[in-house]
This record gives C-alpha cells, sequence and structure tokens, in this order.
C-alpha cells in the first residue's frame, strides 16, 4: 500500500522521440487513478516506466516515499495485469499464480494459502488445474488478475485488461475490477483508451494526449469542467460538438443563433481578455426538441430550425444528427481527436459542412428529414479559446442543466 | 446539484534529493542485457570465427604461394601467379561453363516444379500426410545414395533407365551427362525449394483470391495477377538460396561421373586440384574464386533483384 | 464444401506422381540391394532372383560397421552441441538488445552461404597439422559451424514466437533474465529446439565434401564417404549390390524418420527460412 509519485519524468527514445514529457503526478495510497487518452499520448509509456519496463529519461519515480527512479520491476513490490494477460502457457493457474512467489522463495505452505484465497476472491476455485488453453478470454482475465493479487503488492498496474474482451463481458469485468479494488483498498494505476471505462471506474482520470497531462481530477470534473478543448471533445460520448461563434456584446453569436451568456462565461470571457472569436463546445445531451422543453425553461436558451440528417434510436435516447453550414472549427486538438475518432478518414466535415449531434428525449416526435424545431440549452456551454483551446471558463457551478 | 470534486489533497512529499545531475547513459538493467546478450552470442561467435573466418584468411594466404603437397619445403610466394594460371586454364572455364548451365537449369526447373508441388500440398484435399512425406524424402535421402541411384539407373544393361533409353551410356557424353547430373540435383532439391515457395504461398490471404474469383478471374490469371506478385518477396529468397546452393555443386558430380567428359564443375576442380593435384595453391586458388562467384551472385539478387537478405526480421 | 469425384480424382492422380517421382529412385536402390550378384546387370527394375547376400556381404568386415558407427556418433554430438550453442545465441539474437547483433546475423548469413570447398582447403592442412584430420572433432567442428546457421535462423524464429509479454511478466513477477530463461522461454522453446535438432542432424548425416576431404581411414570416415568409396566384397563381383545394400541401410531409418516428424520438418523448414 503506497503513493506514487511521478516527479517530472520525462521518457525520450534515441532516435529523439518523447513519448512522455515532463509529466508530474501525485497519486494518493489507495487511489484508483486512470490514465486515458488516444492512442500514442504516452499513457501506457507512463505505466512501464512505474513498472520499470521502461527506463525513465529523466526526473524521478517515487513509491511509498521512496525512490525506485533505477530500481527492478522485482524490487518495487508492484504487479501488472498486460493487456494480453501473458500467462504461461505451460504452468496451470495454480502454477502460473505462485510462480512469483516461488521465485521470492516462500515458503510452500504460505504460497498454497494465498493461492486458494486469491482464487476464492476471484471465482478461481475451480480452475486452479486447468492451462490457460483450456480457459475462456473472462476467465483468464480473472487468472492474471489473481497473479498479481497473490502478491498482495504495494501497487497494481493494469494495461488495457479488458480491451480483448467482448463488449458484453467488458461492462461485465468492469464492476468486478471496481469492486476489486475496493475490496483490497490497494493503489492501482489503470491505462485504456475507452473513455467510458475511465469515467466509470476512476477515482481520479488523467486525460493524457501526447506525452502530457491535459486534466487531472475526478471524472465528473472532466466532464463538467474540462480544461480544454482536448479533454471537451475526449471525455463524453458522443462527444461534445464544436462550432465556431463570435462575442457580440452579451452573446454568443454562432450558426444556432445569438446565445446569451451566462455571467460566469462572462465573467471568463472578460477575465481572459479573450477577442471576438472563440470556439463554442456544446454538449448532444444540452439540445432539446423545442416541443418537449417546459415553457418556463425556454429563456435559458434559443430555439433554432435545422434539418435532421440522420435519426438513431437506442430505444433509451435519440440521437438527431445535423449539419450546420459555415464551416467546422478548427483547433490541432480537434484534428487530433478526429484522427483518433476514425472521423478524418470518413471525409465528413472537410470544410464544407460540420455536423452537429442532438440527444433527444425517446418519446420526441421528430423524424428523420424533418426541418426540426430545436432548443439548446445556453447554461451549460464552454467556450474555448480557438488558438490555445483553453477553456475561458472553467470553474462553474452549473445548476439544473437539461436532464 | 454538486460542487466540483476536490482533489484529493496531495501527500507531502518527502525531502529526499533529486538525482545526481549526469545520469549514465544506461541503466544497470539495460547494461544487464547487453552482457547477457553478448555472453550467449559468444561460443557460436568464437566457433564460426575460430572455424570459419581463420580458415578463409588463411586459404587466402595460401592462394598465393606455390605450395605441392608433395614438397612442402618448397612453398613460397609467387604472389597472383595461381590465380593467372587459373584464370588462363581452359579447365577452369570449362568448369565455370558447366557450373553456371547447372545453376540456371536446375534453379529454373526447381522454380517451376517447387512451384507445382508447393501448391499440391497446399491445397491438396486427401493424402496430405503422405504427400508432404513423400516430398521430404528426397530432402531426407543422403545425397550420395540418391546419385549412386541415378548411376545405377543410367548404367548401361544395368540400369532401368539405360534400358528404357537404349543401352547407351549417357553418363559418357559431356550433354546428357549434364542432364542426368541436372535431374539428379533437382530430384534432391526440389523439395526444400516446394517448402520455400509454400511458406510464401501462405502469406497470399485466401480473401485476395476470392476478391479475385468475384471479379471474374479464371484460376491462371488468379496465379499470375494475385498470387505471384504476392509471392515475390519469397521467390527471390528462395532463388537466392537455391543458386547459391546449386553453384557449390559437388556430391551428385563426384559420383555420377567424377567430372569426367567435360562435365566437372568449380568445386569438382578444386577438389581434384587439391586432393588428386596435392597442390594448396592452386586449390586454394580455385576455392577464393569460387568465393568471389558466390558473393557476386549473392549481390546481384540482393541488390540487383531487390531480394530481402533473409534475417532481415532479425535485425533491429 | 463436398469433394467431387472429379476433385478426388484429379488430386489423387497429382498425389500419385509426386509420390511415384519421390519413391521410384528409392525403390530403385532397395531393389538393386535385393538383387542376386549374377542378375544384377540384367537392366530390369524388380530383382529377378532375391538374395540377402548383399546385406551379409557387407558386415563381413567390420569397414562399414565402423562408418555407421562413425556416421551416427559425430551426427548425434554435432547435432547437440550446435543446438545447444545456437540456442543461446538465437534468443539473445530473438530477444536481447545489444551492439553487434547485426555482425552476428551476418556472419552467420555468409557462412551459410560458404561454398564449402573454400572452406576444406585451408581445414585439411591446419587439421593435419593439428592432428585432427581423420578424427571424429576433426568432422565434428565444421559440421557445428555450419550447421549452425541454419540452428540460429531456425530456432530465432520459434523464439519469435514466444509472446514477449511472458518475459516482461516473468520479470515483473521477480525473475532474472536466467530464470525467466530457464522457467518460461526454454520449456516453450523445447519443440523447436527438437526440430532444429532434426534438421541439424539430417544435416550432418548428409555431408559428403567434408567426409572424404577430411577422413582418410575406418577412424572416422562416415557412410557417405564409405559409399563413395566402395570396392564391394571382393576384387572380382561389381560392388553395386554391395553399395546399394550399404544404402538402404542409411536411408531407411531416415525414411521412417521423416515420415514420423514430417509435420515438424516442414514447421521448422517453412519458419525459418523465409520471413519476408
Amino acid at each position: 500500500m503506497a503513493g506514487i509519485v511521478l516527479d517530472h519524468v520525462t521518457k525520450q527514445y534515441p532516435n529523439g522521440f518523447a513519448a512522455v514529457k515532463d509529466i508530474t503526478l501525485e497519486i494518493a495510497d489507495g487511489e484508483f487513478i486512470i490514465l486515458v487518452g488516444p492512442s500514442g499520448c504516452g499513457k501506457s509509456t507512463t505505466l512501464n516506466m512505474i513498472c520499470g519496463l521502461e527506463e525513465i529519461t529523466e526526473g524521478d519515480l517515487r513509491i511509498g516515499g521512496k525512490v525506485v527512479t533505477n530500481t527492478a520491476p522485482k524490487d518495487r513490490d508492484i504487479a501488472m495485469v498486460f493487456q494480453s494477460y501473458a500467462l504461461y502457457p505451460h504452468m496451470t493457474v495454480r502454477e502460473n499464480m505462485a510462480f512469483a512467489l516461488k521465485l521470492a522463495k516462500t515458503p510452500k505452505t504460505t504460497i498454497d494459502k494465498k493461492v486458494t484465497e486469491a482464487a476464492r476472491t476471484l471465482d478461481l476455485t475451480g480452475l486452479l488445474d486447468h492451462k490457460p488453453a483450456n480457459l475462456s478470454g473472462g476467465q483468464r482475465q480473472r487468472v492474471a488478475m489473481g497473479r498479481a493479487v497473490v502478491r498482495e503488492p504495494a501497487v497494481f498496474l493494469m494495461d488495457e485488461p479488458l480491451s480483448n474482451l467482448d463488449a458484453k463481458l467488458r461492462v461485465q469485468m468492469r464492476t468486478e475490477v471496481a469492486r476489486l479494488q475496493k475490496r483490497l483498498a490497494t493503489t492501482m494505476v489503470y491505462v485504456t483508451h475507452d473513455q467510458t471505462e475511465a469515467m466509470t471506474l476512476g477515482d481520479r482520470v488523467a486525460v493524457m494526449r501526447t506525452g502530457t497531462i491535459q486534466q487531472v481530477a475526478a471524472p465528473q470534473e472532466l466532464y463538467r469542467s474540462p480544461a480544454n478543448i482536448f479533454v471537451a471533445g475526449f471525455i463524453g460520448s458522443p462527444g461534445m460538438n464544436f462550432m465556431p461563434a463570435t462575442v457580440e456584446g452579451d452573446r454568443l453569436r454562432c450558426e444556432l443563433g445569438d446565445l446569451p451568456m451566462s455571467d460566469e462565461v462572462r465573467q471568463g470571457l472578460e477575465g481572459s481578455g479573450a477577442g471576438r472569436n472563440v470556439i463554442l463546445g456544446v454538449r448532444p445531451e444540452n439540445f432539446q426538441d423545442a416541443a418537449i422543453v417546459p415553457a418556463s425553461d425556454r429563456h435559458f436558451g434559443i430555439t433554432f430550425t435545422a434539418p435532421i440528417d440522420v435519426l438513431e434510436s437506442t430505444g433509451a435516447d435519440v440521437y438527431a444528427y445535423f449539419t450546420l453550414a459555415g464551416g467546422p472549427a478548427q483547433n490541432d486538438a480537434l484534428d487530433e481527436l478526429a484522427s483518433d475518432s476514425g472521423r478524418a478518414d470518413t471525409g465528413a466535415g472537410d470544410g464544407q459542412a460540420d455536423q452537429v449531434v442532438a440527444r433527444l428525449e425517446s418519446h420526441t416526435q421528430i423524424k428523420e428529414g424533418d426541418a426540426a424545431l430545436l432548443w439548446v440549452d445556453a447554461r451549460p456551454i464552454h467556450v474555448f479559446d480557438p488558438t490555445t483551446g483553453v477553456n475561458l471558463a472553467p470553474q462553474r457551478e452549473v445548476i439544473g442543466s437539461a436532464a | 446539484m454538486t460542487t466540483t470534486q476536490t482533489v484529493v489533497p496531495p501527500r507531502p512529499v518527502p525531502a529526499t534529493t533529486a538525482k545526481p545531475e549526469t545520469k549514465s547513459h544506461l541503466t544497470s538493467a539495460a547494461r544487464a542485457e547487453r552482457r547477457l546478450g553478448w555472453m550467449l552470442c559468444a561460443p557460436a561467435v568464437i566457433v564460426m570465427l575460430a572455424v570459419a573466418a581463420y580458415p578463409v584468411a588463411y586459404s587466402v594466404y595460401l592462394s598465393l604461394q606455390r605450395y605441392d603437397l608433395r614438397f612442402p619445403d618448397q612453398a613460397k610466394f609467387i604472389g597472383l601467379g595461381n590465380y593467372t594460371a587459373v584464370l588462363s586454364s581452359p579447365y577452369w572455364w570449362d568448369a565455370l561453363v558447366n557450373t553456371v548451365i547447372i545453376t540456371i537449369a536446375s534453379v529454373a526447373i526447381e522454380l517451376v516444379v517447387g512451384m507445382a508441388l508447393a501448391l499440391v500440398m497446399q491445397r491438396t484435399l486427401i493424402g496430405r500426410g503422405l504427400v508432404r512425406t513423400a516430398i521430404l524424402v528426397p530432402y531426407g535421402i543422403v545425397t550420395v545414395v540418391a546419385a549412386r541411384s541415378w548411376q545405377f539407373a543410367f548404367t548401361p544393361s544395368t540400369g532401368y533407365l539405360s534400358k528404357l533409353l537404349g543401352n547407351g551410356a549417357p553418363l559418357t557424353h559431356h550433354g546428357s551427362a549434364l542432364a542426368i547430373i541436372i535431374l539428379a540435383e533437382v530430384w534432391k532439391t526440389t523439395p526444400f525449394m516446394a517448402l520455400l515457395l509454400m511458406a510464401g504461398l501462405a502469406l497470399v490471404p485466401d480473401d485476395l483470391q476470392n476478391a479475385a474469383k468475384v471479379d471474374g478471374a479464371t484460376a491462371w490469371q488468379r496465379f499470375t495477377h494475385v498470387t505471384l506478385p504476392l509471392m515475390k518477396p519469397a521467390i527471390l529468397v528462395a532463388l537466392l538460396f537455391r543458386a547459391l546452393d546449386a553453384f557449390r555443386i559437388f556430391d551428385n558430380i563426384y559420383i555420377l561421373t567424377s567430372g569426367g567428359h567435360d562435365t566437372a564443375s568449380v568445386s569438382i576442380l578444386g577438389y581434384d586440384n587439391l586432393f588428386t593435384g596435392l597442390n594448396l595453391g592452386i586449390g586454394s586458388a580455385i576455392s577464393v574464386l569460387i568465393f568471389v562467384c558466390v558473393a557476386l551472385i549473392a549481390l546481384l539478387f540482393i541488390k540487383g533483384f531487390g531480394a530481402a537478405a533473409p534475417g532481415a526480421d532479425l535485425r533491429n | 464444401m463436398a469433394i467431387t469425384t472429379k476433385q478426388k480424382i484429379g488430386w489423387s492422380t497429382a498425389n500419385l506422381v509426386v509420390i511415384l517421382v519421390s519413391f521410384v529412385p528409392v525403390l530403385w536402390i532397395v531393389s538393386l540391394s535385393l538383387k542376386d550378384p549374377s542378375t544384377i546387370t540384367d537392366g530390369s527394375f524388380w530383382p529377378r532372383k532375391w538374395t540377402w547376400e548383399n546385406y551379409s556381404g557387407i558386415f563381413k568386415t567390420s569397414e562399414f560397421t565402423h562408418a555407421l558407427v562413425n556416421s551416427i556418433g559425430i551426427a548425434i554430438i554435432s547435432t547437440v552441441l550446435a543446438v545447444t550453442v545456437a540456442s543461446m545465441a538465437a534468443y539473445a539474437i530473438a530477444r536481447l538488445r545489444f551492439p553487434g547483433k547485426n555482425v552476428i546475423v551476418n556472419t552467420s548469413l555468409l557462412i551459410a552461404m560458404f561454398p564449402t570447398i573454400s572452406l576444406v582447403t585451408p581445414l585439411f592442412n591446419i587439421e593435419r597439422s593439428l592432428g585432427l584430420f581423420d578424427t571424429w572433432l576433426g568432422l565434428i567442428i565444421p559440421y557445428v559451424t555450419f550447421g549452425l546457421p541454419l540452428a540460429i535462423f531456425t530456432l530465432s524464429a520459434f523464439f519469435r514466437e514466444i509472446p514477449s509479454d511472458l518475459e516482461k511478466a516473468a520479470k515483473v513477477d521477480g525473475a532474472t533474465p536466467f530464470q525467466a530463461f530457464t522457467k518460461v522461454i526454454a520449456p516453450l522453446a523445447t519443440p523447436g529446439m527438437f526440430t532444429t535438432a532434426i534438421l541439424v542432424f539430417i544435416f550432418c548425416w548428409n555431408d559428403f565434401l567434408f567426409a572424404i576431404s577430411l577422413t582418410s581411414t575406418v577412424r572416422a570416415r562416415t557412410v557417405p564417404a564409405a559409399i563413395g568409396f566402395f570396392t564391394g566384397n571382393s576384387q572380382f563381383e561389381s560392388p553395386i549390390g554391395s553399395i546399394a545394400a550399404a544404402s538402404v541401410i542409411i536411408t531407411i531409418p531416415i525414411i521412417v524418420f521423416v515420415m514420423l516428424f514430417q509435420r515438424r520438418i516442414v514447421a521448422g523448414l517453412t519458419s525459418g527460412a523465409v520471413k519476408g
């Protein structure tokens, strides 16, 4: 049980490429922290550095107060669950779990006790004498975790442990992982590229991009107060909509219309001395079918008409896609988000028009092809600087946003 | 609703001093890995250097001397004298021509037959194990035994093949002897070629074949437009290996004709000069020249045809 | 999809052709070995008169038995040495990072492509002066050397197929690199080592040029060399029958060997040889 401190850690390869650039992060003892970001952001490299499988080029790493920057993995009191599980195929489940303890010359009775207990925790008791090849994906995943659990380490490291499971199993195992961590109360560092996992699992989430930490905070704070446009676009599914806007007096003018500014936004804009152009961020859930919005709430936002291109119904929600003339917002973070999500390859948003997605109540009467009357809530919208991407009005209390 | 979550208060960071300024370029783990790598490779490297590199250098040294084993004390340095002798000898050029003919002919035939075999091995719907064993038999048989089999088969009145061809003595005529040598080579090494090509065949995804089928291609068109182009790297490597091997041909010729009737290859010539003529100087010179030829062939394939030097994936 | 009769006939014919072409020369030698010496020149494929005389003949003197013992002993020792040395090097090449790897790989390649005759000449002289001529060691050394590239390439391919995550997991579990090798990697590489041993053994068993150049008496002469120089049971009899019998004796085991392990051999040859 120990806290982890990454102190200005950098990872630079001999060819000059810096995978991780000067990150500083303090993880409390017993905390469940998630590293999330698109591929290439450096999250796995960071995890490998904490584990000791990658050398730290600059900076220090401390676990439990001890400097372990150059210590071998086996002396760091950590355990790791690999994405591929890395189970020893020629050993049974029992032998897999006992391997590390045997190497540490633990007495046999202790080994047996610990293995039996870990197996019980993870519901593996019946599988102890099977070989990995005879197990299903979910079972193998549990064995991989059991191997880590049995060592009772100070820190658990997990490298995308659920990404090889099919969708339904993944949802189920997510809760298992959460339960396990609470039960063991061990510090856990978890890497994933799936923002849903990040949001549902961690005490805190660190969003990474090209080797730096963009923001580290509790999931809800990331959702409500993203520090910059990258975090805003990364967290949340479907992702936030971005559109260019200009500041006109106390209104924000964009393709949807003239939106009223809330007090916080107005203060934020004044304080930061932003120019007339900004990027507006509107989450799909901030839209609504105008017909459904109660009259008393109407003045919190504006209505506008949009022709609906595509309508998707998930049963619980309806997602309406429409396009705005006037071009998409431009920012390099947005480009990276688009290429990570694959949108850049589809040719959508190629400069002519920008696609917006709105989440509507399931009982809406709007149909595909309609020129629908929609309402957008102006209270929770975000305003970003078009060049730096910084959120111009971050720390906000949001009251009663559209459910 | 709720206020923004407060960040969990950081632990007070202990006042341990930062690392000393210059960190060594490698951590101790990386250094240990290097040492282990060198130690593990050491035996192999030592053996290969001692047994191959040193003798080669020695061979070059010998080639510059007039060194007759019958008169070992009269060995003396004569510079490139041996080389001029060899290169101006008609025996050398005859042997070289023979070797080139055999190499080109056998490799070409092996390529075609090997490709057919590879297709059979891969696609045969029945008796796969038996066919594979059959194909591996020539590989497993001692070359000398196979050569003897062919030799006896073509011996007048004794051999079944000789009988079929009118009881002549094909091994005593230059042209037919060469043909039989090529036959023996092809029989012996086509399996290996077939295996190399089969590995290359496996790299052609079935999906592409299906796509071509849907596009309307006949089996032959699929072969020439889809399979062959995708197999090109594998084919080039197979050709490289086989060409180098064929150039070094020795066993079959030794048994079949002993190099007589103008069927000697360059290796046979070298052997004769060394063990029959007992001339270390000339024998070494021929060896070095053979080495140069082999190197040229390799260069031709790698630089000229773009064959990937095997083991490319092992270097990093 | 069901196999039509036409397809069956087609493939069976193809298979038959292949099998025939492969086995005919072997059957011919077997037939020669069983032919009564008086009928040996009759030119027919199958023996008209059968006899075991040729076989008993070659065992009358100890020459052939010695050659057999030499062949088996030298091949086994060379194989064991080559595979052991190559395993270490192949593991290092496949898995570890260290400078000089390229040089080693290139050197192996060079040796594999070497014309054997170029080596025979100097080795002949060197071994004579070192007293290694006509000894087991005199053959084992070049066999190991020339077997190494083949073994290293085949084994590297097998080592690469073992997921590298396993070594990382072993590292995290607390294993030293040596422990990782012995407890995790080596057990998984055993099939690969076995296959490599088969390939190297066949290579040693098959060699002719070194055998005739570096040996001269029964002390170290191997069977291929013996077959090359066989003079027969007596001055007057044609040696064909004896040669055939000797050939069969060393061929049948190999064929059985190949039949038993054909899957492995194919896997080994195809994995080691062509990798793009």
